[in-house]
């Protein structure tokens, strides 16, 4: 004779198979988005960062006059210079042309049109410690009105900026995981309501605490688990979309990366269907556990 | 062994007009495999006495110990333990609606995790001595009253308690059954376990007499 063991007390029926998965899909799509909010803002943080503060950008005014020694032209003295600097590594002269169509918008229209003489640009890659001070002084005695630019302090407001978001998208995650836990502790809450008589009555057969609160339990974490997969199978494709339309920012997607995703969100997304069951768990066995104190 | 020792019961939701106490220094002892019925009119405390005795409520003041422990002293777990070790009728019965009579009587020896195979065998027999093995597929809401009432007695007696309470269990049945109930009762009574029923039913007090405890407005006026 084929006996029920399992659903003694009916929670498969008071636990909500539609509310309780549909509301924390929902909240474990918006945690994946967050997440991978959060993991874009380091990983640009880290790129942007490191070649923010590297960059060095050296402009030469009125490159072919003679420089302070009068024994080269200014550009020639300061390229000698930064070629005998170990800390500046690449330094490569911008040609005319690309100087021209970076000022361009700037002044309006063609530079050698206008009778203007454009400054060289020396792009190069800062490796030195702290800050080219140094470097800076002794290329305006070289030839004087030199500027050296970094860009320190771009990097740091990239580094602030991608801080804070970072921090909106932790809190994002914190708002969403108290939610999920609402929404279980109501669910529960109504279940309990629902079972009310067949949860005494079993009390009153001598069931455990832990027994009763382990089957309201199981089942949220199953619903809570069934809940964070289907909102993540549905976050994917709207992250790969994402991803695809930050494409400009991120340089060229990886050849073989899965969706082009990045790969710390793809190791970090089963961690959110087990945070949605651990989350269905405990917040059923507390509230169970709480409701069972008003028994004797 | 059950003790009372001037035991008061409090409701914290009294009905008003109806006494604050519902029992009112009640003291009596009730040896180990002994047999008493509890008697007394409709509201006199039956229940609420019961209910101190397989411990649904709290006392007010006073002291109980049942089955040679002191009620105020256990933990949550232990108070779970000995109730597995009592088994009650209750007047309104309590069966499960979503289980059939089959589940409910293996109700208690599920939550004890007992072996299906001892399970099997002893919800078969205790249907059959309640005269109900045909219908042990119905559902409660698919049973007469009666019917209702004798598997809340298969389900209390299944587990072979040290202790059998029952409140009013033959109030549905027609005297054969009565008498049949009887017999089962007072066979568990006579393997030691000890057994206190109340009832109205002043003619099966009278063709069993075993000693009373009467109740009236919550003191107890009799103990013999
Ligand atoms: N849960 C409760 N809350 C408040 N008062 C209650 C509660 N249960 C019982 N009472 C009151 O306690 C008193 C004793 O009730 P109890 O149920 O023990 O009587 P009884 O002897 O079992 O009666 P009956 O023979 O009708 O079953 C009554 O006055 C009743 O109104
Ligand atoms: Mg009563």
């Amino acid at each position: 004779m084929a006996r029920r063991r399992g659903d003694l007390l009916g929670v498969r029926a008071a636990l909500s198979r539609r509310l309780l998965p549909v509301l924390v899909g929902a909240m474990s799509f918006l945690a994946a988005l967050a997440l991978a909010g959060a993991l874009a803002c380091a990983g640009l943080a880290a790129s942007w960062r490191g070649e923010a503060a590297s960059a060095l950008m050296i402009q030469v005014p009125q490159p072919d006059d003679p420089d302070a020694a009068h024994d080269a032209t200014r550009l020639a003295a300061v390229q000698r210079a930064l070629a005998g600097d170990p800390a500046v590594r690449g330094p490569a002269v911008m040609s005319a042309a690309e100087v021209n169509r970076l000022v361009a918008p700037w002044l309006g229209g063609d530079a050698a049109a206008l009778g203007l003489t454009l400054p060289a640009v020396i792009n190069a890659e800062w490796a030195g410690p702290g800050t080219p001070d140094a470097l800076a002084a002794r290329l305006q005695t070289l030839s004087p009105g030199t500027l050296v630019k970094t860009g320190a302090l771009w990097a740091q407001r990239v580094a602030a900026l991608t801080a804070s978001l970072q921090g909106c998208a932790l809190a994002v995650l914190a708002i969403v995981a108290l939610v999920a836990a609402a929404v279980v502790a109501v669910a529960t809450r109504a279940g309990l309501a629902q079972l009310r008589e067949t949860i005494e009555t079993v009390h009153g057969l001598g069931a455990l605490d832990a027994d009763i609160a382990g089957r309201f339990a199981a089942r949220a974490t199953w619903l809570a688990l069934v809940g964070s997969v289907g909102g993540m199978a549905l976050a994917l494709p709207v992250l790969a979309w994402l991803v695809w339309l930050a494409s400009p920012f991120t340089g060229p997607a990886r050849p073989g990366a899965f969706v082009h995703l990045p790969p710390a969100l793809l190791a970090l997304a089963p961690l959110l269907p087990g945070g949605a069951a651990f989350i269905g768990w405990g917040t059923a066995q507390l509230t169970v556990r709480g409701w069972l104190r008003r028994l004797p | 062994m059950v003790r009372f020792d001037d035991v008061w019961l409090r409701y914290r939701h009294a009905a008003p007009g109806e006494a604050a106490e519902a029992l009112r220094g009640v003291s009596f002892e009730i040896e180990d495999g002994g047999f008493r019925w509890l008697t007394g009119p409709s509201g006199a405390g039956k229940t609420s006495l019961l209910k101190l005795i397989y411990l649904a409520e709290h006392p007010a003041r006073g002291r109980i110990e049942i089955l040679g422990t002191r009620a105020a002293r256990l933990t949550r777990r232990e108070a779970a333990m000995l109730r597995r070790r009592i088994g009650v009728v209750y007047q309104d019965f309590r069966l499960l609606p979503q289980l059939d009579a089959y589940d409910n009587v293996a109700l208690p020896m599920r939550l004890a995790r007992r072996g299906e195979a001892q399970i099997e065998a002893d919800v078969t027999e205790i249907l059959r001595w309640v005269g109900l093995a045909h219908r042990m597929d119905a559902h409660p809401d698919e049973l007469s009253g009666g019917e209702q009432q004798r598997i809340a007695i298969a389900r209390a007696v299944v587990g072979r308690p040290r202790l059998l309470v029952a409140d009013e269990p033959t109030g549905n049945l027609d005297d054969e059954q009565a008498e049949r109930l009887m017999v089962l009762i007072t066979a568990l009574n006579s393997l030691g376990t000890t057994v206190i029923v109340a009832t109205h039913n002043n003619a099966l007090v009278e063709r069993h007499p075993f000693p009373r405890l009467g109740l009236e407005r919550g003191r107890l006026v009799r103990d013999g």
